[in-house]
């Protein structure tokens, strides 16, 4: 059935949990009352990456883009839009007075940087319905590496263009490939890391709820280019609605004979299935995600053996990301030399992040390599909120570093990330502003990584807690001198003798906090000050005499009763018994409480 | 032969073959590299960091797990190697309860060795220590999981090599723990009380559950008629302990050492191991002829006998019913002998010096007590022994050699071998072919039987009579194997001979503790054992049903193996035992 209108509706789990199940309902009723229900379909799709503003709707043939749309504006989108032809301009995400709403659409920054690659079906097809897939070129590639390509020409095709792992080393991912297929083995595996651990990065997660296929026909691929026909994918547990699209996926490509026996007639068999991760960090390591999948108790082991020549159960294995699959097909059908014309020298290609923090546009973006921290913060992310200074951003996760507002203009790749003291990581981007404490910062990451520590190796299960309970003095105004340099010398041998890769990388955040931040430290050492005001205990509240009114509103709002005074004379703050929660800086209505660093 | 690599190692050329490891390489040119989670065969899984050397790659290494490879340039003493190693193990130091003068691994521990070794003066991570409660339930082995380093070995050790999977590493981060599944007590558990997990244990996180008390006290009891058995292969290892190699025989110091320690009566356990080649002889004879349950399978180790109640009661009708030596002494030590010397039985107190942690356990059955009194009241390990002498002051290397006491003092060879795997095969069939031929047959030696191989398999042919099958599982995932195999039909035997320690008794729980750095480089088992077969060889009698003493208790006491009297006294039963609660498995 042909119809004159798709009305896509973002089925990501931020737009899900925003009710965008309960809007496709309203909407379908509505078209059904209007009786349009032969002219309109609706349809839900992946993630359209802008989280900020979900739940998304978007309505084509015009590329009508409305944001943050509740249940109770179907009705207008329906009456209005669908029905008399009229767009909903209050609801438009893009310039609200523009004439030709879809090219509105692309002006706005947040689109208009990006190249998607990886993300391309994302917000545009059903991840449920196979046919969706096919219909945007979906297996076509897998269709032509079986028919007119030997998996010696996969390989190069897949070296040629410069792909590298997108799950955080970096690695070439065609010399991995190389590597399994020249692997003596009976049996081969393929994996698929869906484990994303890295707190606030989401990009798997939505890949695999908007483009399911796409990684299935690259593990595929994958598997035709190392002689492998078992392929796992190990996907996070606590991703209930990637887990359910990936099975419908997988269910949907065995009916159409695209997994399975015989692939397009001809002799390559090839099967995947999933296995659930139970919610440890560390099993996004590649050998203990394989140990993981033994049904072991999920720790890395030492390399060599590397998985390429002994990974799942002993056998040569490949495993990649996510977001490297995605790329595969588009690389296989578009040639490695259009790939390679996207990015840097050593970093071919794009990247997805997660941008969060604090930034206007919180959300996912594909963006080439190449392109500037400046750019993604104010041109793709909006800048900061409230007009705040940047002041640095964490990339790579509890496994990277900051990068300083004074490195703005570094282009991002693989390569410069490192030199920087920072990495690419699995695409986390964490945006801070001048309200951040960066020793604090420190802290946090280093919290996640000592609570996800697997405890196998000592430098990692005691280093780690060692380096933050010396953090948690500092920041509690009881460090000492010396402390900075014991958190260095750890950190350094955290670095060279962890077990893992989350071990070896685990000291980075407080590495480049210390190479660009190292005042603060010093502040919060010696002079017992947090210069942004974050740590509590280093804290003051008080009341400026001057500008205090009496209204005696703070002492009303303080919970533990530290303030007093009377009635239109001034009011003080017994530091005593103030816990610094900040009410009273927060009900004074003429800026008389301050917070003193 | 396999294919030989060059390496440089800090500077020196190195041939190594191919698949070796950068630690045995630089072995091979004494470079001793530093290690704690490493036990050759057993846990090689590069988890604790010491031995970490450079390779030239972005990390640090393990010398343990990594290849050699052509051309490979390591550098095992560097400032960075150097500060690698101290700083982890400072970290190690900084979470582990230095109680160390009142540790009793203190002069035998290898994180002190270390710690020493890497020249640690101060510690400069002391943080949080963690504080778990002493698991102290077990009747054999105590846990305490503030000294626990988490090397593994003891989880390596308990898993793949035994198959008995009672501990394992859980939580995680700064909360692992090496503990029982839903921290239960370890007597809760399938755990077979076998102590490998002690032997093992670098450090004093595993050790048996400490009797001498119990033992001093009734030697100082005017009421009580203590006496004292040893095992065999006690007397082949307790040397050890005072310092003399590996493998020697102090059968003579050792004795005289009890005599000082007080004991009223010192007797030899191998006495009633031949006790038991007679009854389990016969049995074996008895199920043959008259087509009883086969195959027969041994019921000398305590380890084995509840590895079988939890994990293939199926088999337990194919257990010998005879009691282990251990407690056949007992029993016959508190009606015999108590008769013959007109003691009240319940005026005897009978200690067990044994070369294992499971017999603890074995000592509390309560269905081990025909006398109306347990067969034996405490049993004691090699070690314990050892601190018993060291305690009272007794030189032990300058003692004479003194002999056991009659009138259970005397064994044969057969009862020697006991001690090692394989021991208890050979020595029945030393006696079962003599009896089923009616000859005095001179080829005694059954040497395929003996040895570390895993599970050894021999066919014997009576002459004139069957061809016995047999086969000899030591270490309990050995004897699954072989179990496996005889639960599937794949092998039919005869007889099978299982001890739960790999090695036999000489490997045993209680055993003295090697270091790793010994265990890496030689194999204890072997060495013990050869110090078991020599003694053997030196004894006139080397058949059980040869020791007169022994034949004397038939005459005086018994009547004749397999007797009423015998069954009464040296026989027993087994109960078919759960692995773990059923609802646990529903969780």
């Amino acid at each position: 059935m042909i119809y004159r209108s798709h009305v896509l509706v973002c089925g990501g789990t931020g737009c899900t949990a925003s009710k965008s199940m309960d809007i496709i309902d309203e909407l379908n009723k509505l078209i059904r009352e209007n009786k349009i229900d032969n002219e309109v379909k609706v349809i839900h799709t992946g993630c359209f990456g802008l989280c900020e503003k979900g739940p998304i709707v978007v309505i084509y043939p015009e590329g009508a883009t409305y944001s943050r749309v509740t249940v109770e504006d179907a009705r207008e989108i329906v009456e209005e839009h669908l029905v008399k032809g009229r767009i909903v301009k209050r609801l438009l995400l893009g310039d609200k007075d523009a004439e030709d709403v879809s090219k509105a659409l692309e002006d706005v920054g947040f689109f208009k940087h990006q190249v998607r690659i990886a993300l391309r079906n994302c917000g545009v097809i059903n991840p449920e319905n196979i046919e969706e897939y096919i219909a945007r070129d979906g297996y076509r590639a897998l269709g032509k590496v079986l028919t007119e390509m030997t998996p010696e020409q996969v390989i190069d095709t897949i070296k040629k263009s410069g792909l590298r792992g997108r799950g955080g080393a970096g690695f070439p991912t065609g010399l991995k490939w190389e590597f399994a297929a020249k692997a003596k083995g009976d049996q081969k595996y393929v994996c698929c890391n869906a484990d994303e651990g890295d707190p606030g990065a989401f990009m798997d997660r939505s890949i695999l709820e908007g483009d399911p296929h796409t990684v299935l026909e690259a593990m595929a691929i994958a598997g035709y280019a190392i002689g492998a026909n078992q392929g796992f994918i190990y996907v996070r547990a606590e991703y209930p609605i990637a887990v359910s699209r990936l099975e419908t996926a997988i269910k949907q490509a065995r009916e159409y004979g695209l997994l399975g026996k015989n692939i397009f007639g001809t002799d390559f068999s090839f099967d995947i299935e999933l296995r659930l991760g139970a919610g440890a960090f560390v099993c996004g390591e590649e050998t203990a995600l394989m140990t993981s999948i033994e049904g072991k108790r999920g720790e890395p082991r030492p390399r060599p053996p590397f998985p390429a020549n002994k990974g799942l159960w002993q056998k040569p294995t490949i495993l990649n990301n996510v977001e490297t699959y995605a790329n595969i097909p588009v690389i296989i059908l578009k040639g490695p030399e259009w790939f390679t014309g996207i990015g840097t020298e050593k970093s071919k290609g794009t990247k997805v992040f997660a941008m969060g923090g604090k930034i206007n546009n919180t959300g996912l973006v594909e963006i080439p390599m190449g392109t500037t921290v400046r750019e993604m913060i104010y041109d793709i992310g909006g800048g900061i909120p409230g007009g705040k200074k940047f002041k640095a951003v964490q990339t790579g996760g509890p496994s990277g570093g900051c990068i300083p507002a004074s490195l703005m203009d570094t282009p991002i790749d693989y390569d410069n990330l490192l030199a920087i003291g920072s990495m690419m990581g699995s695409g986390g981007f964490i945006v801070m502003d001048e309200d951040t404490c960066m020793v604090d910062i420190a802290k946090f990451f280093l919290e996640f990584t000592v609570d996800e520590s697997c405890g196998k190796c000592p430098p990692c299960r005691i280093g780690t807690k060692r380096m933050y309970e010396i953090l948690d003095r500092i920041t509690k105004g009881q460090g000492q001198d010396g402390d900075i340099e014991k958190l260095e010398l750890l950190a350094r041998n955290i670095c060279s003798s962890a077990l893992c890769g989350l071990g070896q990388t685990a000291p980075n955040p407080i590495l480049s906090t210390l190479r660009y931040f190292r005042d603060e430290y010093e502040a919060h050492i010696y002079e017992k000050r947090c210069p942004a005001g974050v740590c509590k205990d280093l804290l003051r509240y008080v009341i400026d005499e001057d500008k205090c009114k009496g209204c005696s509103l703070c002492a009303r709002k303080c919970p533990v009763n530290a303030i007093s005074g009377e009635v239109k004379k001034t009011y003080r703050i017994d530091a005593e018994k103030c816990i610094k929660c900040g009410a009273c800086l927060e009900a004074c209505k003429f800026g008389a409480v301050k917070k003193m660093a | 032969m396999s294919e030989m690599v060059t390496l440089t190692i800090d500077g020196i050329e190195v041939k190594a073959p191919a698949g070796s490891t950068v630690l045995e390489a630089a072995k091979s040119v004494g470079i001793n590299i530093p290690t704690l989670c490493f036990l050759k065969d057993i846990n090689e899984i590069g988890a604790c960091r010491m031995c970490v050397v450079d390779v030239g790659a972005r990390s640090l290494q393990a010398a343990c797990v990594y290849p050699v490879s052509e051309g490979l340039k390591v550098i095992t003493n560097s400032p960075k190697v150097r500060e690698a190693r101290r700083v982890t193990l400072e970290l190690i130091l900084s979470n582990h309860e230095r109680k160390c003068l009142t540790c009793v691994r203190s002069e035998n521990c290898e994180l002190q060795r270390l710690a020493k070794d890497l020249n640690v003066g101060d510690i400069r991570f002391d943080g949080e220590n963690k504080h778990y409660p002493l698991d102290d339930l077990s009747p054999s082995i105590v846990r305490d999981p503030n000294k626990c380093v988490l090397c593994r070995r003891c989880v390596s050790v308990c898993k793949y090599v035994q198959t008995v999977s009672a501990i394992e590493t859980n939580e995680r981060g700064f909360d692992t723990i090496v503990s029982s599944p839903f921290d239960m007590a370890l007597k809760d558990t399938p755990c077979v009380n076998c102590g490998q997990c002690i032997n093992v244990c670098p450090v004093g996180a595993l050790r048996e559950k400490d009797d001498t008390d119990k033992v001093w006290e009734a030697i100082a009891n005017p009421e009580l008629h203590v006496v004292v058995q040893t095992a065999p292969a006690v007397r082949v290892a307790i040397g050890e302990e005072f310092g003399l190699p590996i493998g020697t025989r102090c059968t003579g110091k050792m004795v005289a050492a009890l005599k000082r320690l007080g004991f009223d009566k010192v007797f030899d356990t191998d006495t009633a191991a031949d006790l038991t080649i007679m009854e389990e002889g016969t049995e074996l004879i008895e199920r043959i002829k008259n087509g009883g349950k086969l195959p027969l399978i041994t019921s000398c180790s305590p380890g084995w006998i509840k590895f079988c109640e939890h994990n293939y009661p199926d088999l337990l009708d194919n257990l010998s019913t005879c009691k282990s030596p251990q407690n056949m002494f007992g029993a016959v030590i508190k009606s015999y002998y108590a008769e013959k010397m007109g003691i009240d039985p319940s005026k005897i107190f009978v200690v067990s010096v044994m070369p294992c942690t499971a017999k603890k356990f074995e000592v509390q059955r309560p269905e081990l007590s025909s006398t109306g009194y347990p067969d034996v009241d405490v049993s004691i390990t090699t070690r314990e022994l050892a601190r018993m002498i060291k305690e009272a002051g007794i030189d032990f290397n300058s003692l004479p050699d003194e002999n056991f006491d009659d009138p259970m003092g005397e064994a044969s060879g057969a009862g020697v071998i006991f001690g090692a795997t394989g021991g208890v095969m050979e020595a029945a069939l030393r006696t079962v072919v003599d009896v089923l031929t009616g000859k005095d047959n001179d080829n005694i030696e059954y040497k395929s039987v003996r040895g570390v191989e895993g599970v050894k398999v021999t066919e014997v042919q009576v002459p004139g009579g069957p061809t016995l099958r047999a086969a000899v599982a030591h270490g309990l995932g050995n004897a699954r194997k072989l179990l496996e195999q005889v639960r599937n039909g794949e092998e039919q035997y005869h007889f099978i001979e299982i001890m739960a320690c790999p090695g036999g008794c000489v490997n045993g729980g209680g055993q003295p503790i090697q270091p790793a750095s010994v265990r890496n480089a030689i194999d204890i088992r072997a060495e013990r054992a050869k110090a078991i077969y020599n003694e053997d060889e030196a004894l006139t009698v080397r058949k059980s049903h040869k020791n007169p003493r022994m034949m004397k208790i038939y005459e005086e006491f018994l009547e004749k193996p397999g007797s009423h009297k015998a069954h009464d006294l040296l026989h027993t039963h087994y109960t078919a035992r759960e692995n773990y609660p059923e609802e646990c498995s529903r969780l």
